[in-house]
């Protein structure tokens, strides 16, 4: 599938009035995150800054906090420190507003609920199983489109792909846009081709429609070639964040990852740069 | 209840509907099942059979609390013990130290454990044998009037939570990115099951009430393509089988219940086999 860019608006405007967010000027700040359940500590000192248009990975080793990350931050799971919105005259809103694409959903693949029940059950209050508002539909068609998945309107949550479902939990993310954007990237049932699609998608839309995002991910070379920014969790805090070349050259996270794929980034950068020097 | 009996005489001239007893039963129908339909579509959802099944048991435990304190009507002590109990459930399960399925059968089993050893104090247990099998046909204008309290709250409350409820149970954190308290609704879904599930299982027997709410939607389920066919099949499955259930029980002189439930069983046949042909 062809990315069709004019299909994607360009905006620069966040939903709700509270905020009149000029490009790249508005940030989320993450103060201070710390998080214990029943008693064990899962996340302290977690510092991050997010500048809206930007890409930030999360990646590190299984079990060392990314989802627990991405709960507290969506307000979950309890948390102490700080999470602030602050506009372009650095005023602190209360809250972002936010979008949340998770790896699954809760249900079997036989269940009897489409993808336009999904968008309509969370926009509005009417109970879907009674009638759906006039304009729905159009809606949905129009908020689908922005992550090519509008042909998947009317088929069933679980007849769809690891990929497709990906796309159209993305496009429910983005309706209403949100100020911070949370990708929880699956571990598996995507394929390469399909992971690929989704994160120039992603890519795209962060430009677009000036988008914070934290993304959840496991695969280091998709990260390498799409994130603006990778924070490193390891023993339960962020150990070092940075561009993905400062990220991939630092001691501890080829370490984590093993050396030679750091290696083979290293050298693919390296590459790059010098083709860019010929240019 | 004088305008209903009138109103049947005129428009169902049946000789099974003679009888005053008979025309109670109708309507009890007509107000139990459409409940069941509407519930049971997302007790199947969200594989909640054993809970419902586990509440159907724990009314053991309130008929005999209800006995021990002297309550002529048990509907009190049974509604109060199954609340409790489903509140019991909810809190340990949120404490996430055993598996779901686990815990409701440790508090079904011992429910039931309870009950009957209560109850058979002095070798009585057979008075109490009803509520096992249940007898539709004892029903009178005041279970009525109490029906059709309930009948209206459920479905005034099933429209106001069906949305929130639905995207809650296919991912909380996604819920609540969308400001959904998923807490809140899972305990009032829960206390409804609990609530409907023992004002009707005098009528219905504990043995078989949980098959009638499971049927009607799991046969519902094997033919629908989105959420509104889902609940509009499964009432009608419902319904269909109520009023034909309790017609040949008249004709057979069976137990109504059971009745009803071997014909929404029979439904659930032809739409699975239904299915496989589609495939």
């Amino acid at each position: 599938m062809s990315m069709n860019l004019n299909m994607i608006q360009p905006k620069c405007t966040h939903s709700g009035q509270r905020t009149s967010c000029q490009c790249g000027l508005c940030c989320t700040k993450i103060t201070n995150f710390g998080v214990s359940l029943g008693g064990t500590k899962i996340l302290s000192d977690v510092n991050l800054h997010i500048h809206c248009g930007d890409l930030t990975a999360i990646i590190g080793p299984n079990g060392a906090g990314k989802s627990t990350l991405i709960k507290a931050i969506l307000g979950e799971v309890p948390h102490t420190g700080e999470l602030q919105f602050l506009d372009a005259q650095n005023e602190g809103t209360t809250k972002p507003s936010m979008g949340y694409v998770p790896q699954k959903l809760d249900l079997d693949s036989s269940s009897p609920t489409s993808v336009l029940d999904l968008f309509a059950a969370a926009h509005t209050k009417r109970p879907i199983w009674f009638s759906y508002p006039k304009k729905i539909r159009e809606r949905v068609s129009e908020t689908l489109a922005r992550t090519q998945a509008e042909h998947l309107i009317d088929k069933r949550l679980g007849a769809l792909s690891g990929g497709e479902l990906q796309r159209v939990l993305l496009a429910l993310a983005l309706d209403p846009i949100p100020h911070l954007l949370l990708l929880d990237e699956p571990v598996s049932g995507i394929d390469q081709r399909g992971l690929e699609l989704f994160y120039k998608t992603v890519s795209i839309l962060r430009k677009n429609y000036d988008l914070s995002i934290i993304l959840v991910s496991h695969d280091l070379n998709l990260v390498a070639e799409y994130a603006d920014r990778v924070a490193f969790i390891n023993n339960k805090t962020i150990e070092c964040t940075g561009t993905p070349q400062e990220v991939f050259s630092n001691t501890k996270v080829i370490e984590t990852f093993g050396l030679d794929w750091s290696k083979r980034y290293l050298s693919n950068e390296k590459d790059k740069v010098d083709h860019a020097d010929m240019v | 209840m004088q305008i209903w009996y009138s109103l049947v005489d005129l428009l169902l001239p049946f000789s099974w509907l003679q009888h005053d007893f008979m025309k109670n039963a109708l309507l009890g129908v007509l107000l139990v099942t459409p409940i069941f339909g509407l519930l049971g579509t997302m007790i199947v959802n969200n594989k909640m059979a054993f809970f419902s099944d586990s509440l159907g048991h724990s009314a053991l435990t309130g008929i005999a609390i209800g006995v021990i304190l002297g309550i002529k009507n048990p509907v009190w002590s049974m509604l109060f013990f199954s609340v409790l109990i489903t509140i019991a459930i909810l809190v340990v399960k949120e404490a996430n130290t055993a598996s779901t399925d686990t815990i409701i059968g440790v508090f079904s089993s011992t429910a039931v454990a309870l009950g009957i050893v209560i109850l058979s104090r002095n070798g009585g247990f057979n008075k109490y044998s009803v509520y096992l099998i249940g007898d539709l046909l004892s029903i009178n204008p005041t279970n009525l009037l109490t029906l059709s309290i309930v009948f209206v709250f459920v479905i005034a409350i099933w429209g106001v939570i069906f949305n929130r409820l639905l995207l809650a149970s296919m991912n909380p954190s996604l819920a609540r990115s969308r400001g959904i308290n998923v807490r809140l609704y899972e305990y009032l879904f829960s206390m409804m099951m609990a609530v409907i599930v023992t004002i009707s299982i005098q009528w219905v027997g504990i043995l078989i009430i949980s098959s009638l709410l499971i049927l009607p939607a799991a046969s519902s389920r094997n033919i629908a393509k989105n959420m509104r066919q889902y609940h509009v099949y499964s009432v009608l499955i419902a319904l269909i089988s109520g009023v034909s259930g309790l017609i040949l029980s008249y004709v057979w002189g069976t137990a109504t219940g059971a009745t009803i439930v071997l014909i929404s069983s029979v439904f659930f046949a032809v739409t699975f086999i239904g299915k496989l042909r589609l495939n």
